[in-house]
């Protein structure tokens, strides 16, 4: 491995919960040392306490803190980081932070601000793909003001199609539209939302793909101008356009797809001069013809099934880019063995429309039987608020093949005790035990489809949980750390083994 | 171990039939303890003023999902016009944070939780079970105290009233900790409960303790007070130190007792070798057709062993000596038990293999358990001139002197000095259970009809007025009756000549139960003393 041009020693980890804690590792693991950045609310958070140092920047909401430039490069400054990774989410795609940590003399771990900026405004990117020789969906090629020329392009791109804004993302100002009636009301609502999400009504007109799957690809590029690809992921299995599983390899993706999506992604990354950790999202129809999406010029929170899947240290590699190392692996070095399934978990309540939930995990257990890993942001007894995003944590399960990882799936996620904030773990199970899904059959409205109303089932009522989490911390379990209540099992040796193996029998009556 | 063959077949009539038998008796059982478990007439006024039932308290105490070995279930059934179900206390043994605990229990929904003669002597035997296995107690007090218009026999005698709180300082001087939670209320010699115990705990608004209610304090001061002011948990917990732990309510009590044991740094002390618990190959459920319907046919008690034990594993001692009595080694739930089990009448042999098997689970500190199922011992001229009261002698010294836990279980008759020499109540099993097919008296009701009338007629014939045989069969009915009454396992149960009687095919996890109860206090060596030779 050829030296690094520039040494990093110490990283700030500009984000919080499981990807904090993800990069925090990543550090270590190589020596590095770490300095978290906290909101008020996260003083006692699991990434403040996992890294090497912590610095306190500001009130909980985001917008006073994890979002705010200054005080991010300042803790950086008073702590001696010499190398900003943003994460995921926050400022990870911001542009402009990007290019005040260069100029405030530190590394970015992450792209450069012109291939962020390129991929950024979703106009651009798709004109700078199609220069590319990327296929695109069909639709209108330039950021539309007027409605009136919007509708107008509606017939060349053909129906049922989709209005989106141009800096949208997480599904705002985006509009199904089947038929050329429900087009203007469409429009007008789209740029009502886009206005008020992002102060920018700038919108286009997309082909709506029937049945497609979500299929992106991981690519990495280095400072001398390589770019590789790890294959795909699927991430079709989405609630209003946030993934809630994801899988490595796509059942439907073979060596010969994959190595044309793969040519494809990395042919789109190569067109930015992309560096570090990027993604490559397309759409993927039933004939099999794929189109461009989107870039993400980040790490993404899925990206632990391609490291199942490929051997590979996403973040580690990250941190090797940013010093100026060459990519370790060349393209033909690269091949996919087994199956990763990654599923998240939500503090959200199914039941309830899926409305955040908050609260404070009296129990938080994942599973950790073979061919398990937890990525988590949460440990038991911390608490949940409504400051952030709220995903809590993600379960990845790996088999040598999709239908052992499916089985170890279901089980780990039955398994795991998570009481105290209700969250979305019996759907992620519905989900996972799913016909269509064990079947392969997925695409991005799998949920509306086979979900319509949410759980098939209710979840628990809330005296319910209260009373399980009531009795966890109180130590009355049946298993685990019950202390003196569980002191025996009835198996050899146990002096007291017929009060463990008769069950709550109370006689005859 | 050998594992027992079984010869039963379930196709036989005769096995289908007792079936039909056992069922029935197993249902009268389960009905009955049903209605007693049901409480008194107080249940719904209990849930009014947002208290919990004696039973609820229990369950909440309990470790969840462990078993509770009820004990007395039945006592006062029949007696008291039935104004008495389970005599108004539940006692038993029960998993606290893992430790095993005596439990006892007023079932305020019984005149409001005052003691009939059958809670007193019931509570006595709580605390019996607790200073016998060293079992911490949990006293759930929710009682008026005693039952005033039955005050001569709850009072004044040795094994009455008083006895609790003479118990409660010997087991507290014994490290066998007493806790007490204050429910309800705790009034006169009731206030020794929680004031005689090592940790008390007072509910708020609800628990009261002192020696004179207001009735009392007004009678004799004119001093006008409520309950609450004169004995409440804040007076106790705050001002008096009668209590130790100030509860909001039943559930929080009951948490802060479960709190308690947590801190008690209990062992158990027994040393015994343990296995993995292993079931019995053959379903327990077919004791139900192996037991014969008439208790006077005999059958092979092997098959019932075989249904209690480890694996169905014997390993039988003196197989081919005197047959009517069957003795082995074996393991309960992974713990090692001595099993002596009748199989016929008692002869001297008989006596002599179970004395010498006896002596020797004593000397090497195995548990025993008795499976009663006898007539008694043999009698007649020729028996007697062989010595048969000197080897009967032998075991039931064996049986008295024997230090290691023992465990009776009436299965059949319990009659006469075989009720002795198979361990019956006067030789202090550490628990004694009987199945619902059984009876007990001094004899069977048959012979008992046929001495007196013996005796009877040999009056009459001295005085020259011989009977009829229409006059001896009257004379003889209300004997035969009143042995049929008195001999009914409930009636036993009733007045605690057991802890219970239960269903046959919960026998081993009863033993089991009991077992591992027993073996909570240490095993002292064995001092034989002087056996008649």
């Amino acid at each position: 491995m050829t030296g690094p041009d520039r040494q990093i020693t110490k990283v700030l980890v500009a984000n919080r919960g499981e990807i904090a804690l993800r990069v925090i590792e990543a550090c270590a693991a190589r020596g590095i040392a770490t300095v978290a950045v906290y909101s008020e609310a996260d003083a006692t958070a699991a990434h403040v306490r996992a890294a090497d140092e912590a610095v306190l920047i500001g009130p909980p909401a985001a917008t006073e803190s994890y979002l705010v430039t200054d005080r991010v490069l300042d803790a950086a400054r008073r702590t001696g980081a010499d190398a900003i990774h943003p994460g995921y989410g926050f400022l990870s795609e911001n542009a402009e932070f990007a290019e005040a940590v260069g100029a405030a003399g530190l590394t970015w771990i992450g792209p450069g601000a012109d291939a962020i900026r390129a991929m950024g405004t979703k106009i651009a990117a798709r004109e700078r793909m199609m220069a590319a020789g990327v296929p695109v969906v069909p639709g209108t090629h330039a950021a539309g003001q007027d409605l009136d020329v919007i509708a107008a392009a509606a017939d060349e791109v053909g129906f049922p199609l989709l209005v989106k804004a141009s800096a949208g993302g997480g599904g705002k100002g985006m509009r199904a539209v089947h038929e050329p009636s429900e087009l203007r009301p469409a429009l007008e609502a789209a740029r009502r939302e886009a206005l008020g999400a992002f102060g920018d009504g700038a919108l286009y007109l997309e082909r709506l793909l029937i049945r497609p799957r979500h299929i992106e690809v991981q690519v990495f590029g280095d400072r001398h101008g390589n770019v590789v690809h790890f294959g795909e992921r699927e991430c079709s299995i989405q609630r209003r356009h946030q993934k809630v599983v994801e899988e490595a390899p796509s059942p439907v993706v073979g060596p010969e797809l994959r190595a044309r999506m793969g040519a494809a992604a990395v042919a789109a990354a190569k067109a930015v001069d992309y560096v570090g950790a990027g993604t490559v999202e397309f759409m993927l129809d039933a004939s099999g013809d794929f189109y461009f999406l989107e870039m993400n010029t980040r790490l993404q929170v899925e990206h632990p099934v391609t490291e199942e899947v490929y051997g590979v240290d996403l973040v580690g590699l990250q941190l090797d880019v940013a010093m100026g190392r060459p990519l370790p692996m060349r393209q033909e070095d690269i091949a996919p063995r087994g199956h990763a399934i990654e599923v998240r978990l939500y503090a959200e309540d199914p039941a309830r429309g899926f409305l955040p939930a908050t609260g404070t995990l009296t129990r938080y257990r994942p599973s950790r039987a073979p061919g398990i890993r937890h990525d988590g942001g949460y440990a038991e007894g911390d608490t949940v608020a409504v400051h952030y995003d709220p995903m809590l944590a993600k379960l990845i399960a790996k088999g040598e093949d999709r239908g052992q990882a499916i089985g170890r799936l279901v089980r780990a996620l039955d398994a795991w005790e998570v009481h105290g904030v209700i969250t979305n773990l019996p759907f992620l199970l519905a989900v996972a035990r799913h016909p269509e899904y064990v079947a392969g059959n997925l695409h991005t409205g799998f949920i509306p489809e086979h979900f319509p109303d949410g759980l098939p089932e209710p979840a628990p009522s809330r005296d319910a949980l209260i009373a399980a989490a009531l009795a966890d911390a109180m130590g009355l379990g049946t298993s685990g750390a019950g202390g003196a209540a569980v002191a025996g099992d009835g198996t050899r040796g146990d002096a007291s083994a017929p009060w463990h193996l008769v069950g709550p029998w109370r006689g005859c009556a | 171990m050998e594992r027992l063959s079984t010869h039963i077949d379930p196709a036989d009539p005769e096995f289908a039939a007792n079936d039909v038998v056992m069922r029935d008796l197993v249902a009268t059982l389960r009905d009955k303890t049903r209605t007693a478990r049901a409480g008194g007439h107080g249940v719904a006024r209990q849930h009014e003023l947002g208290k919990l039932l004696a039973r609820e308290r229990v369950e909440l105490l309990l470790d969840p999902g462990t078993p509770f070995l009820e004990v007395g279930g039945l006592a006062a059934d029949g007696m008291y016009d039935g104004g008495a179900p389970a005599a108004g206390i539940i006692t038993g043994v029960g998993l606290v944070h893992g430790v095993e605990c005596v439990i006892v229990a007023n079932d305020a929904s019984v005149k409001g939780g005052t003691y009939f003669p059958m809670t007193v002597k019931k509570h006595l035997r709580a605390q019996e079970i607790a200073l016998e296995n060293h079992l911490p107690c949990i006293y759930l007090v929710d009682s008026g105290g005693a039952f005033l218009p039955m005050q001569d026999q709850v009072f004044p005698d040795r094994d009455h009233f008083g006895r609790i709180f003479y118990n409660q300082a010997r087991l507290s001087a014994l490290n066998i900790p007493q806790i007490a939670v204050v429910l309800g209320s705790c009034t006169a010699g009731g206030a020794y409960v929680p004031a005689m115990s090592d940790e008390t705990i007072i509910v708020k608004g609800q628990g009261t303790i002192f020696l004179g209610g207001p009735p009392l304090v007004k009678a004799a001061t004119g001093e006008v007070v409520t309950a609450e002011d004169l004995g409440g948990a804040d007076v106790h917990a705050r001002h008096s130190g009668v209590a130790d732990h100030y509860a909001v309510d039943d559930r929080d009590a009951i948490a802060k007792a479960r709190a308690i044991v947590e801190t008690l740094n209990r062992e158990k002390a027994a040393r015994v070798t343990l296995t993995t618990p292993e079931e019995p190959v053959y379903d327990p459920e077919e004791i139900y057709g192996i037991v014969p319907r008439d208790t006077r046919i005999p059958y092979d008690v092997r098959e019932v062993i075989a249904r209690i034990v480890d694996g169905s594993r014997f390993a039988e001692f003196k197989k081919l000596y005197a047959t009517t009595i069957v003795t082995g080694f074996a393991r309960i739930f992974g713990f090692p038990v001595g099993i002596v089990a009748n199989n016929g009448v008692l002869f001297s042999e008989s006596a002599l293999k179970a004395a010498h098997f006896i002596e020797m689970c004593s000397l090497r500190k195995i548990p025993l358990v008795f499976l009663q199922n006898i007539t008694g011992f043999m009698v007649g001229r020729e028996y007697e001139r062989r010595g048969i009261a000197k080897d009967g002698a032998k075991m039931v010294h064996a049986v008295a002197t024997a230090n290691v836990p023992k465990l009776t279980v009436v299965i059949g008759g319990s009659f006469g000095a075989g009720n002795y020499g198979m361990c019956g109540r006067a030789y202090q099993p550490r628990f004694m259970w009987s199945w619902p097919n059984s009876r007990i008296s001094v004899m069977g009701g048959e012979q008992a009809a046929d001495v007196l009338a013996t005796v009877k007629e040999d009056q009459l014939v001295r005085r020259g007025t011989p009977w009829t045989p229409d006059e001896r069969e009257a004379f003889r009915k209300p004997i035969l009756d009143k042995y049929e009454t008195e001999g009914n396992p409930y009636y036993a149960t009733a007045r605690l000549w057991d802890d219970g009687v239960i269903d046959p095919a919960d026998t081993r996890t009863v033993l089991g139960l009991s077992l591992s109860a027993s073996l909570s206090a240490p095993i002292e060596e064995w001092r034989p003393g002087v056996f008649r030779m």
